[in-house]
Order: C-alpha cells, then sequence, then structure tokens
C-alpha cells in the first residue's frame, strides 16, 4: 500500500514537473508547480513528517507560489516562448549539462546497496511539531534568529527594489 | 512502526529526476517567471533528498544523528527560498518597469 502511494506521487510530480518546465503559460506553470508541491508533501507525509508536509502545503504552495501568481498578474505576462525555442546551441548545451546533471546522482545512486538504505514510512516521533520547536528554540536557536534577520532583510530589499522612483 | 518500506533509493532518484528536469528548466527557458519557477523545482528536490538520508541515517542503529537534523534543513531552505523568491520577484518588477518585459534574454547590458 504505501510503496504505491509513493509511486503515485512521484509519478505525478515528475509529469507536472515537465508540464510547470514545458508549457508557455506562466500561470499554468505556477500551477503545475502547486501540484508537485502537493505530491511532495504527500510523500512527506508519508515518510512520517506531518510538520513538514504542512509547511510545504501552507509555506510554498500558499504563501511563496501565489506571490508568483499576484507578479505574473500584476505584470500581465503573457506566452512568450516554449521550451527550447531559443537558440539551437543554447538548447542543445542545456540539454546535455542538465542530463549530465541529473546523470551523476542517479549513478550514484544506483551504487548504493538498497538493503541498507530503507525508509521508515508511517509513524516518526520526530516528525511533529513539538521536537521540530524545540530543537530550533535550543540546539539551532542561532540559524532560527538569523532566519528571521534574513527575512527582515529580504522584505526590506523587495519593498526598496520594486518601489516606484520618486520624481 | 511500519513493516512496509520504501527503498531510500526511490526518493533519491526521484529528486535526482526533479533535479535534472529543473536544470532544463533554467538553462533552457527564458522567461524570467518560468526560469525562477525551475530553481524552486530544483531546491525542493534537494528538500527531497535532505528528508531521504535524514530518515536512512536515523534508521541506522547508533546513529549519531537523528531525522530531526534533515528535517530542520529542510525548514531552512524553505524560509531561504521565501526570501529568494521576495527579493527575485520584486527585482523583475523593476526590470518590468525598465524593459517592458522579463525575457532575460532582453537584458544585455550593464546600464540603462
Amino acid at each position: 500500500m504505501v510503496p504505491i502511494v509513493f509511486v503515485i506521487a512521484a509519478v505525478v510530480a515528475v509529469v507536472f514537473a515537465i508540464i510547470t518546465v514545458a508549457h508557455s503559460s506562466p500561470v499554468i506553470n505556477v500551477l503545475s508547480l502547486v501540484v508537485v508541491f502537493f505530491a511532495m508533501a504527500a510523500i512527506f507525509a508519508l515518510l512520517g513528517m506531518d510538520f513538514l508536509a504542512a509547511v510545504q502545503i501552507i509555506v510554498y504552495s500558499g504563501a511563496i507560489l501565489v506571490l508568483f501568481l499576484f507578479v505574473i498578474m500584476l505584470l500581465n505576462i503573457r506566452s512568450v516562448e516554449r521550451l527550447g525555442s531559443g537558440r539551437r546551441v543554447q538548447a542543445l548545451l542545456g540539454t546535455v549539462v542538465a542530463v549530465g546533471v541529473g546523470a551523476v546522482p542517479l549513478i550514484a545512486i544506483s551504487l548504493l546497496t538498497p538493503a541498507t538504505g530503507a525508509v521508515y514510512p508511517g509513524a516518526l516521533e520526530t516528525g511533529t511539531v513539538v521536537p521540530i520547536g524545540r530543537a530550533l528554540l535550543t540546539t539551532h536557536l542561532f540559524a532560527f534568529e538569523f532566519i528571521t534577520l534574513l527575512l527582515v532583510a529580504a522584505i526590506v530589499g523587495a519593498v526598496y527594489l520594486a518601489r516606484r522612483e520618486p520624481r | 512502526m511500519n513493516a512496509i518500506l520504501i527503498p531510500h533509493t526511490w526518493v533519491l532518484a526521484l529528486s535526482a529526476a526533479l533535479f535534472t528536469i529543473g536544470t532544463l528548466g533554467v538553462l533552457l527557458r527564458r522567461n524570467g517567471i518560468a526560469i525562477f519557477l525551475s530553481l524552486e523545482l530544483m531546491l525542493n528536490s534537494a528538500n527531497l533528498a535532505f528528508v531521504a538520508f535524514a530518515m536512512t541515517f536515523a534508521a541506522q542503529p547508533g546513529a549519531a544523528v537523528s531525522a530531526l537534523e534533515g528535517q530542520l534543513f529542510v525548514f531552512f531552505v524553505i524560509a531561504v527560498a521565501a526570501a529568494e523568491a521576495a527579493v527575485g520577484l520584486a527585482l523583475y518588477i523593476a526590470l518590468h518597469r525598465v524593459k517592458g518585459a522579463i525575457d532575460v534574454d532582453r537584458v544585455n547590458i550593464l546600464r540603462w
């Protein structure tokens, strides 16, 4: 049962990732990326990481991708090009590099022995918000506080960059 | 604990496949939004690899790390991705104001 759910989520993720990359309409790109993130949230939940599954849906699909949608609507971007419609050399070299980048980890994965590397789905005692919150506020307190600093800097920078120049 | 196991190689293979698709998008697309979305896809495939390794190492007897560490890395990656998306989209708005489009091929001068 569990491997079947994983395989379904994986196939959905890959198919909609291809649509994300290949479709010419920006809105459909964003919406299919939402589907990819939901499939990944399903995988996280399957592996017992409830907190990550919730964060994936709330923060990624709910906040970041909606930001993308708002910018697309704000700028009124229409479909302009399709995958690989650019220069021949760019398409060829890009494909070669991407396949090479993907082939290296796949070869490394095939060298791993599956017997030692089984993932336990289902109950995971560290997957909920209590142990994660405790770790964030004790052992990883500095990184946690630094992330808040980074987010504030990003917000101020975004407002500064996107504002209209005063005349 | 459930008896049925997912081999962590499956999760890693999915991660590699998503990373390849994202790399293709970054290299082949010219619409700025599409490049950005492919970048988010690559970040998420890295998250998947973090999760797979976290589960694997935590499942081994006498593991020095728990599955918590990988999850915290994913949490921080999501936070950094949010910051990056905010700044990047603000840059695109500024670029659209100057150029009237966010086709990256049209941004080929180092001044305005």
